[in-house]
């Protein structure tokens, strides 16, 4: 399946691999992997808040357009929720493609739109006390390259 | 209907999801009604720019009809990846 939803980990390695296995159809491939991020020291938790059944569709609807605006053989999505240490992988896309530019670009347009169409909600838990992540302007302005 | 509130929408109303019986035409008809209720929508909606909203499961925005539609979410703007 090319969408996954889970508060599981992941192995990337294994999940890259798989991706890429038995692939003749595709001379190139994309991978990019987000890691939980201390920003300013001290995090102890991130906790990603999600809309389960609309986030599924969500990413299914955004995965299928990469689809028809790139020729890709196949792309993956996996992202979890729950509750994350620091230096855990949030989340990864794969892009399978002839050819390294359509594996590229389809790879930036899914890390765009899922930053700010996906119903996922970043809370970092610190020492301190716990805040909201807030949507920065430069993610919706990202959209408009597309 | 069905309405569902998430990340700090959902901290500041007190709950996930309630059952509103509403005869509300659209998403901002249903906002105001709310926020009539209880000092705890008030706050929650105060600054609309700062929300988004789904319905039936689709990003849609406050002008949306309500006419049909079995589930409205409000949440903050989103922030994965």
């Amino acid at each position: 399946m090319g969408v996954r939803v889970q508060s599981e980990p992941f192995d990337l390695g294994a999940e890259a691999t798989a991706f890429a296995a038995g692939r003749s159809d595709a001379g190139a491939i994309v991978t990019f992997t987000g890691i939980v991020r201390d920003v300013e020291g001290g995090l102890l938790r991130m906790e990603i808040e999600h809309y389960p059944g609309m986030t599924e569709a969500a990413i299914a609807a955004i995965r299928a357009e990469a689809m028809t605006r790139w020729s890709l053989a196949d792309c993956l999505v996996i992202h979890r929720h729950g509750s994350l240490a620091p230096g855990a992988p949030i989340m990864m896309v794969a892009t399978a493609a002839a050819h390294r530019a359509d594996a590229f670009a389809a790879a930036e347009f899914l890390m765009d739109y899922l930053k700010s169409r996906a119903p996922f909600w970043k809370k970092e838990i610190t020492r301190g006390g716990a805040s909201w992540v807030a949507a920065r302007e430069a993610d919706e302005e990202a959209l408009d390259r597309w | 209907m069905d309405v569902l509130y998430f990340a700090w929408v959902r901290e500041r109303i007190g709950l996930p999801r309630e059952r509103v019986e509403t005869t509300a035409a659209t998403v901002a008809d249903l906002v105001a009604e709310l926020m009539q209720r209880e000092e705890r929508y008030a706050a929650a909606f105060a600054d609309l720019s700062a929300l988004r909203v789904a319905v039936d499961q689709e990003l849609s925005d406050f002008s949306a009809s309500l006419e049909g539609v079995r589930e409205v979410a409000i949440f903050p703007p989103m922030t994965g990846g």
